[in-house]
């Protein structure tokens, strides 16, 4: 435990306090609990920055709390940690801003942004957590506090919705839980560290590490919507669009592939994965995801069912690079997607939730000539849309660069195979998106349009999308500069020794 | 003479609440400030008597001076000092809703009489109750247990009758003669042991040798405790008379009442009689345990009614209890860790559920789970404390509940009987699912849903519960203190090991 640990607790406080306070406002209170979850999410960027540039100048983040023998409960911020937290906290501030217009009218907000609080101090949690109990930790409350959001709208679908989330979610934790007090048994108190556990245990303990490797992946394979346990993520799209955004891009899949990150990683390490040789099984399973999602979201007509498919895809991306842990390109493919597929696909949903508030259109045959009506939404949506098929100069293609060059170097066909086809599979549901909304002509009257004044629609839904596609097209551009994703990854590659 | 110095402190838990008790009865007017002085010297004395301890390790006090075998002995260690904090802090806090409670209900126009008549009887009871059951911690020998064993069921019965239903008055009867039976075959089983050992003190009997009326004592004992303790299949009396009790009595018969039997049944077994214990029987144990857990669960998962939840719930969450006997038995660093934090978590939690549905049930006046949509829109604390002693009785982290897990899940893998340990996994999955068929009806508010009419209440009716279940989620993370305070009361036991080799 060392005095800059404290910075850590703060930055978990910073949105924690917030919290409390919004679920104790009344509700007509909104300027305050703007003010403060504003505050909140600025202050949380701040210390974020403090803690990058802190690590990057090679001090040390650490803070603990013993509660069993055997169980302590640790922070610690490494590179990786930094990564998802920036990107968390950023894209949190955008998405309070976007749900700060999307829920203007809409009731209970105070217990929206209550909870709304809660889980983004508990996905930084997952960032930060130092080892498997302290994650495990931070992976059962982000449970508990994404449901409420998942079923905020109450309605019978909704509560179904979240129902299944919960029987996905706990299985899994349940069977996380397992697999975290069996290792522990084995490996005794163990932290994250860049060479995982002691490789004189895989002489002895063989098999009940294999077995354990199956269950830890399984268990966060659920969050991270890995074919088959992704059920519960198309459904959990009845959730409101800044729900749908965080889950999507910052939350709840996001920590499951960090967690597949970290299992790979810091808990068994490269030398003892590739001596157990159970990672070409997480190869294929990412691969089928890969597939399965593409060829699922061509066949839906719901926007944010067919993004929501995309998102399955997409989020494998990370654990296909994960997989291939010996090769460096590989493996700062999958990393750097991590960041990268956040921004793209909250762009997307921040669309898709503009395009449904403005103007009431949920599916895409809704979509006709909606460009003309909604040229900057549809511009950001397009941003986002080509980013995911891959296209230069967006951060997709850097992501899918780096994938590939892993692949071609490990020989693995697979992956480029699957790299290709899912690509293709990509522009067959975003194209005709596209060219729909730009090029077609509009054949009915919109659903449900109402008028915001001077812009395509309120202000507040319109600046996130935008903000986050410059990102993308700037993150592409300039993808080797000084602390971009793709260099503080090469940073955390460099930790690693590969 | 009583000076009150020194291990003086340790009989102020017998007599704050007995002597709040008796002047309960002489004057309605004053009885809740009685009775919350004698839970706050209660809860004083305690926290004297655990620093004392903490100094010097386990204490004994001979009552007027009369040694062991003629005078009455009082003992304090590690884990009987753990179960009178337990209810010194649950006590408090049942105590305080039981205020609000009650003022809520005479407040009520119609039937004033009958509620103020429970509530004379309602503090005299459970002052007497409370006493028992401290006294029950702090005895040395199996005879005086016996007594406060008594002297705890004969209140616990007429709190459970209280509100005057027939359904409630049944269900007091069941109990009552469930209770009896038990103390009979307890008692039994304590005469047994008197005429093959010549002793009943704790410590000295735990140097004896198993023999064959050893076991059969045992086994008596053993019998008694288990009704009382409303093991799976013995538990068909317990539901009824948690669930029709008024709510400060359900929350003390939950979380305190049967924590007391099941003290002493987990106290014979591995401090008394370790060396009598033997693999099949600890077995024949977990496997009921498990039963409870499964069979609770689903009979929790089935019901329409709250309060009929909650205390299905309590079924289930007894064979946790019991899982830990088999697992103890092989894996000896942590029985008593366990088991405490189970106790501990599930007292607290327990009490504030049942609190939370008995102000729940007070507000909107029925406890049908399906209806329950737009309760949070006035109770909001309330439906808070809920969901958070929901977490505890699921095992999430940090609770109490989710410490007890895990030491119940690494003890079943280190001694390979990892069975026990995916019992508990489903048990806290099926615990799930009852949790959120509630909270997720609380989280709704239904579109066009208009607050009714809501008569302002003492905030005594929702904070005590809210602070509780708040203990239990956070009693994970200050896990050492208890653990230390175990650690420190060993000594009591420790010259015979749990399995009977001299050490």
């Amino acid at each position: 435990m060392n005095a800059h640990g404290w910075l850590l607790v703060c930055i978990l406080l910073s949105s924690f306090l917030p919290g409390i306070v919004i679920f104790a406002l009344p509700e007509e209170k909104t300027g305050l609990r703007t003010t403060l979850n504003l505050c909140g999410s600025v202050m949380k960027i701040v210390l974020i920055m403090v803690m990058n540039i802190g690590i990057f100048s090679g001090r040390i983040y650490e803070i603990s709390l013993p509660v069993i023998p055997g169980v302590v409960l640790l922070l610690n911020a490494d590179p990786l940690s930094a990564l998802f937290s920036t990107l968390s906290s950023v894209l949190w501030l955008l998405t309070t801003i976007y749900a700060v217009g999307y829920l203007e009218d809409s009731p209970n907000r105070s217990h929206f942004f209550g909870y709304f609080s809660l889980c983004v101090t508990v996905t930084i949690g997952i960032a930060l957590a130092g080892n498997l109990v302290t994650f495990l930790l931070f992976y059962e409350m982000l449970t508990l506090t994404t449901y409420p959001l998942i079923i905020h709208r109450g309605t019978e679908k909704a509560l179904r919705a979240g129902r299944n989330y919960l029987i996905y979610t706990f299985c899994g934790g349940g069977l996380f839980l397992f697999a975290v007090v069996w290792l522990q048994t084995i490996t005794g108190p163990a932290s994250f560290t860049t060479t995982g556990f002691s490789s004189v245990l895989l002489e002895s303990h063989r098999t009940q590490l294999a077995a354990i490797f199956l269950m830890l992946i399984a268990g966060v394979g659920v969050k991270a919507a890995i074919v088959p346990f992704h059920g519960w993520l198309p459904q959990a799209m009845v959730a409101p669009a800044p729900v749908s955004a965080l889950l999507h891009a910052v939350a709840v899949v996001k920590a499951g592939a960090f967690g597949i990150i970290r299992i790979v990683l810091d808990v068994y390490g490269v030398e003892n994965l590739s001596r157990l040789r159970l990672l070409p099984y997480l190869n294929i399973a990412a691969a089928i995801t890969v597939l399965w999602g593409s060829i699922m979201a061509l066949q839906q007509d719901d926007l944010k069912r067919r993004l929501a498919f995309s998102t399955v895809s997409q989020v494998s991306y990370i654990a296909l690079g994960i997989s291939l842990v010996d090769q460096p390109f590989a493996v700062i493919g999958g990393l750097v997607h991590l960041v990268h597929q956040g921004l793209m696909k909250i762009t997307l949903f921040f669309c898709a939730g503009n395009l449904a508030e403005t103007l009431g259109i949920h599916r895409i045959s809704e979509m006709k000539g909606v460009a003309r009506r909604m040229p900057l939404t549809m511009a950001a949506f397009s941003i986002g849309a080509l980013g995911m098929i891959g296209i230069p100069p967006t951060v997709g293609f850097v992501s899918k660069w780096y994938l590939g060059l892993g692949g071609l170097a490990a020989g693995n066909w697979l992956l480029i195979a699957v790299l290709a086809v899912s690509s293709l599979l990509n522009a067959f549901y975003f194209l005709p998106i596209l060219t729909q909304a730009w090029f077609g002509t509009q054949t009915a009257p919109w659903p449900e349009e109402r008028s915001f004044g001077r812009f395509e629609t309120r202000l507040s839904l319109l600046l996130p999308p935008l903000i986050t596609a410059v990102i993308v097209i700037v993150l592409g551009t300039l993808a080797n500069a000084q602390f971009s994703p793709l260099t503080w990854v090469n940073f955390i590659i460099r930790g690693y020794g590969l | 003479m009583i000076s009150f110095e020194g291990q003086s402190w340790i009989i102020l838990p017998l007599i704050l609440p007995l002597a709040a008790g008796l002047f309960c009865f002489l004057s309605r007017r004053w009885a809740f400030a009685l009775s919350l002085t004698a839970a706050l010297g209660n809860l004083l004395s305690i926290g004297v008597l655990l620093n004392q301890f903490l100094d010097t390790g386990p204490l004994t006090y001979n009552v007027g001076n009369w040694k062991t075998p003629l005078g009455i002995a009082l003992r304090i260690d590690g884990p009987s000092i753990l179960m009178l904090l337990m209810t010194a802090v649950t006590g408090l806090g049942i105590t305080l809703y039981a205020r609000g409670y009650f003022a809520f209900r005479i407040a009520v126009p119609k039937r004033i009489g009958r509620h103020e008549r429970q509530e004379r009887f309602f503090w005299p009871l459970w002052m007497t109750l409370w006493a028992s059951l401290n006294g029950l911690f702090l005895s040395a020998d199996i005879f005086n247990m016996y007594v406060t064993l008594e002297l705890i069921s004969i209140p616990a019965v007429a709190l459970a009758a209280l509100s005057g239903k027939p359904a409630s008055q049944i269900a007091a009867f069941r109990y009552l003669l469930v209770s009896l039976l038990g103390s009979l075959s307890y008692l039994l089983g304590v005469v047994f042991v008197y005429k093959t050992y010549g002793v009943l003190d704790l410590v000295l009997l735990s140097g004896k040798t198993a023999s064959g009326a050893g076991m059969a004592a045992l086994a008596l004992m053993s019998v008694g405790l288990l009704l009382k303790t409303a093991l799976f299949p013995m538990h068909f009396w317990l539901p009824p008379a948690h669930a029709n009790a008024l709510a400060p009595v359900s929350a003390i018969l939950s979380s305190l009442v049967v924590k007391g039997s099941f003290y002493l049944l987990f106290r014979l077994w591995f401090d008394v009689f370790a060396s009598a214990v033997t693999e099949p029987m600890v077995n024949i144990l977990g496997t009921l345990g498990a039963g409870a857990i499964v069979w609770g669960a689903l009979q929790a998962i089935r019901q329409k009614r709250l309060k009929l939840l909650v205390a299905y719930s309590t079924v289930s969450q007894l064979g946790y209890l019991f899982i830990a006997f088999p697992l103890a038995y092989l894996d000896m660093g942590t029985h008593w860790g366990t088991v405490a934090f189970m106790v501990l978590a599930h007292a607290c939690a327990k009490s504030a559920m049942f609190m939370a549905s008995g102000t729940i049930f007070l507000h909107a006046g029925h406890d049908r789970i399906n209806d329950l949509a737009g309760v949070r829109s006035y109770i909001p604390v309330t439906v808070f404390a809920y969901a958070i002693a929901g977490v505890n009785i699921m095992g999430l982290p940090p609770s109490g509940g989710f410490i007890a897990k895990w030491l119940l899940i690494s003890s079943s893998i280190n001694s390979s009987q990892w069975w026990w340990g995916i019992i508990v996994m489903i048990g806290s999955l099926l615990a799930s699912v009852y949790i959120f068929r509630v909270v997720s009806r609380f989280f709704v508010i239904p579109e066009g849903y208009k607050v009714p009419d809501r008569r302002p209440h003492s905030p005594l009716l929702e904070w005590p519960a809210l602070v509780l279940a708040l203990i239990a989620l956070l009693l994970g993370l200050i896990a050492p203190y208890p653990l230390h305070i175990l650690e420190t009361g060993n000594s009591l036991f420790s010259m015979v090991s749990p399995k009977g080799l001299p050490l």
